[in-house]
């Protein structure tokens, strides 16, 4: 990449300063999760022994793969200038759709999950792009309607489904290939093909043409109703998929699971250098994001001493400070 | 999904012959009819600049034309089919490009990014960025523009975003690129290399409708001229065959022989007193805005402020009252420095401004007369924050008299009042401040004729009795008739200042056009008579 500016017009002594204040900016904002990550691995390395045991490094990366399907969808939601609060809800909802369909065969754990996850999504997303209303209150109803569906189900958590024994369901998330879990490898194919299509699609275009300025995407003929519905469309679906790994993971249907989680997904892409106004981000940034919350809840969990309450109370002062420093650092430079 | 290249092209249409028009069309919002069935008509490879004052129908007629608004009746006309756009989408996939005001693209992307936003080129399904960045600079390149095509958009200076734009509407091999008022936010360079390009594009027989408030841009540019007026069409003609005269007097509905004979004002003659001046203004410079307006006026005069949209008449009221950020300048009021820039500094220093929108700038609809009135002048009707309630009811009492303000009570909603008395209410907040000087920003406009006359005779009656007050207004003979002096401005800076004892309203008229040589005349002239 070139170093100056390079409209002529505008481009002398101090705005080139400018630019290359501007270009540090940019750098934290994508890069400074992944520095604060970085750091907090290499002492923690040191400092614990059984940190950088494969076990270890193993457990951490399953353990985050299910937060990062909802963190997927979710900086695609961001993205695109919304925001869904009703992950937690549907992931949890997933999860006990998928144990219960798991005794009625492995087929039915997956597609039933998803359809209904997938409905719940294109309700809200119809619902937001064509009626337009602020995505917080609808997904928020969605949060509710999905949270008091899977108390129907599980007679307010009294019922726990749980995947029969010797179903090849359980393969899902408890397999592995060449030592790898399952849950890593799928999180690795869904970023790849999250990047390529964020990058590489029109549909792509179209979600940061919508965060960037949605009346322009709007003026400029793009298909701004079309692409919000598929937005969360697929925030649902992954988030509806993470409840289906976790039900193969724990051979159950956790009703309890998910509360809080959407906002968890929201700390992660934020983290990661999504702008939370939309328009600009990259999925990469938010899988370090989920990374680092991760490894932090690890670190903390090493300590022996330390209850485990501290783990929020780090996270969120991470959160904070990593947004600071955006805030500071772009000032004056993005509106 | 998306097209590759551009739109399905309709039948071919050859240069000269009308490639996009309207027949009849009619548009209105809430009872107010904004086009009353114009017809105009744009030719390939021409130039078409469309032109009217403020509410003549001109934006709301390129909005149809693009897509944004649907008509209420009449025709749109597409390479002589008739179409009917329901979306902008739709009149950009037959080759209709349109370039805004403000740059609508989106500032976090890439120059290439916006350019080929929704058509980008592809290689096995997926956008092909390598070769969507070689295709920008080459079209950057065509237009003679040096950016860095992976460049933010958001990082660029305005009149290169609105370069990219172009470089957009070129990439679509559009038939028709409408542009509204591209060239205000650009500098003289940038707009040479955009008159540049459209004439290259107009050579290639795309067919462009310009509109600019900058009048010599037209002639420069432009073939043909529409005026609209009032949602009407009323005159279609080549460039050539029109002077400024014709077209400012056309624009503004003035028959020049008309205007010679009397007027309808309620002005009296001149109250001016002699002394130091009440207002003082000197180099007053707002960003893009003013360019240096220098403006005095005594007690008792009244001075007005003449000039097109965007000459600059009502950011000089605004800056003066600190509503504007001023760049530069100096505001002396009686001989004493304003702090620029502060509403409270202009307001303590004795200076209230009549904002042209009273909507929006002024009144509170739902409050009574008497809370309207009462507003401006709380901090100093009371005493240890305790408002006195008597001391206001004596005021608004006194005020409603003097403004012979017309409502059931002083408690009755500024709301159900006539427009000419939601009018003198404000006029009386301002009164009721003492000032020294009272800027006019349009103060008769939208009210009714017998109102109208009687806020006239109140600015009069107001500067009898000493107050300096600066008059805007879009109507000749309330300028003529009602100013002592009219600074006339143009793009921001002052272009003349006419003595209008003996003024014309068709003189007035050339020195608003900006015609060098009448406008000299003019000013002689009225030296001459002056003297």
């Amino acid at each position: 990449m070139s170093t100056t500016m390079v409209d002529p017009a505008t481009s002398n002594a101090p705005e080139s300063a400018l630019a290359n204040r501007a270009r540090f900016a940019s750098l934290v904002q994508r890069q400074g999760a992944l520095a604060i990550f970085v750091v907090v691995v290499a002492v923690a390395s040191v400092s614990f022994d059984s940190f950088a045991s494969q076990g270890n490094i193993t457990g951490i990366a399953v353990q985050a793969s299910f937060l990062a399907m909802l963190a997927l969808g979710m900086t695609f939601v961001i993205m695109t200038g919304g925001i869904d609060l009703s992950v937690g809800s549907v992931f949890a909802l997933g999860g006990v759709l998928a144990a219960w369909g798991a005794q009625h065969g492995t087929l039915v754990a997956f597609v039933l999950p998803l359809a209904v996850c997938g409905a719940i999504g294109l309700v809200q997303g119809l619902v937001i792009a064509r009626g337009a209303l602020p995505p917080f209150i609808v997904t928020l109803a969605g949060l509710l309607f999905a949270r008091g569906l899977l108390l129907l189900l599980s007679d307010e958590g009294a019922t726990t489904y749980k995947v029969p024994r010797g179903s090849s369901f359980r393969e899902l998330a408890q397999g592995e290939l060449l030592g790898i879990p399952y849950p890593v490898i799928l999180v690795v194919v869904f970023f790849a093909i999250g990047g390529l299509v964020l990058h590489r699609t029109s549909y792509g275009a179209s979600v940061l043409a919508i965060g960037g300025q949605e009346d322009a995407a709007d003026l400029m003929g793009l298909p701004v109703v079309r692409t919000k519905v598929l937005t969360y469309v697929a925030s649902a679906l992954l988030a509806g998929f993470g409840g289906v790994m976790i039900a193969s993971y724990t051979s159950s249907g956790v009703t309890i699971l998910g509360v809080g989680t959407e906002l968890e997904a929201i700390a992660a892409v934020v983290l990661g250098g999504t702008l939370l106004t939309g328009g600009a981000g990259t999925v990469l940034g938010t899988l370090v994001g989920v990374l680092l919350l991760q490894v932090i809840k690890n670190v903390i969990n090493q300590i022996g001493s330390l209850d485990s309450d501290w783990q929020s109370v780090v996270s969120g002062t991470i959160l904070l400070l990593v947004v600071t420093l955006q805030r500071v650092l772009t000032r004056g430079d993005r509106t | 999904m998306t097209q590759h290249s551009s739109a399905a092209p309709a039948a071919a249409v050859g240069v000269g012959d009308p490639v996009l028009q309207t027949v009849g069309v009619t548009k209105s919002f809430g009872g107010v009819h904004a086009l009353k069935g114009v017809d105009f008509e744009l030719r390939a490879g021409e130039i078409h600049t469309l032109v009217g004052e403020n509410g003549a129908g001109k934006s709301t007629l390129i909005k149809v034309l693009t897509g944004v608004y649907t008509p209420d009746g009449g025709e749109v006309r597409y390479a002589g089919e008739t179409v009917h756009f329901r979306r902008p989408s739709d009149a950009q996939h037959v080759g209709i490009s349109t370039i805004y005001q403000e740059v609508n693209l989106v500032p976090l992307l890439s120059v290439a990014r916006n350019i080929f936003l929704g058509r980008e080129p592809r290689r096995f399904g997926l956008i092909d960025v390598g070769a969507m960045n070689r295709r920008a600079r080459e079209l950057m390149a065509e237009l003679g523009i040096d950016i860095d095509v992976t460049a933010e958009l958001g990082r660029l200076g305005l009149g290169a975003q609105q370069m990219v734009a172009l470089a957009r509407a070129m990439s679509v091999d559009s038939r028709v690129v409408i542009m509204d008022e591209p060239t205000s936010s650009l500098e003289s360079a940038e707009v040479d290399t955009l008159f540049r390009v459209a004439r290259g594009l107009r050579d290639r027989g795309v067919g462009l409708v310009f509109v600019s408030h900058r009048l010599d841009e037209l002639w420069e540019l432009c073939d043909r001229v529409t005026i609209l007026r009032d949602g009407e069409w009323v005159h279609t003609g080549p460039m050539t065959e029109m002077t400024r005269l014709d077209l400012v007097a056309k624009m503004l509905g003035r028959d020049i022989e008309e205007v010679r004979a009397e007027g309808a004002t309620e002005f009296g003659s001149s109250h001016l007193q002699g002394g130091e001046p009440a207002l003082l203004v000197s180099g007053l410079e707002v960003a893009n805005r003013l360019h240096g307006v220098d403006l005095t006026v005594r007690p008792g005069e009244v001075v007005g402020l003449a000039g097109l949209l965007g000459s600059g008449r009502s950011e000089t009221v605004k800056a003066v009252y600190g509503a504007l950020k001023a760049r530069s300048g100096e505001v002396t009021v009686a001989g004493r420095k304003v702090r620029t820039g502060s509403v409270r500094g202009a307001l303590a220093s004795g200076i209230a401004l009549l904002s042209e929108d009273r909507k929006a700038e002024g009144i509170v609809p739902d409050l009574s007369v008497r809370d309207n009135i009462a507003l401006a002048v709380l901090p100093r009707m009371s005493r240890a924050g305790v408002v006195s309630e008597a001391r206001i009811d004596a005021l608004v009492d006194t005020f409603m008299k003097r403004l012979r303000i017309k409502a059931s009570s002083p408690d009755q909603k500024v709301r159900e009042l006539s427009g000419g008395n939601q009018q003198k209410v404000l006029i009386a907040r301002w009164l009721a401040t003492e000032p020294t000087v009272f800027l006019l920003d349009e103060p008769t406009r939208g009210i009714d004729v017998g109102a109208k006359a009687e806020v006239q005779g109140l600015i009069d009656e107001l500067a009898e009795q000493g107050l300096a007050v600066v008059l805007i207004s879009s109507e000749m003979d309330e300028l003529v008739e009602g100013a002592d002096r009219i600074v006339v401005l143009h793009d921001g800076h002052v272009q003349a200042e006419l003595d209008s004892t003996d003024l014309s309203s068709s003189e007035l008229l050339a020195a608003l056009a900006g015609d060098r040589e009448t406008d000299s005349q003019t000013s002689t002239q009225a030296e001459g008579q002056h003297a």
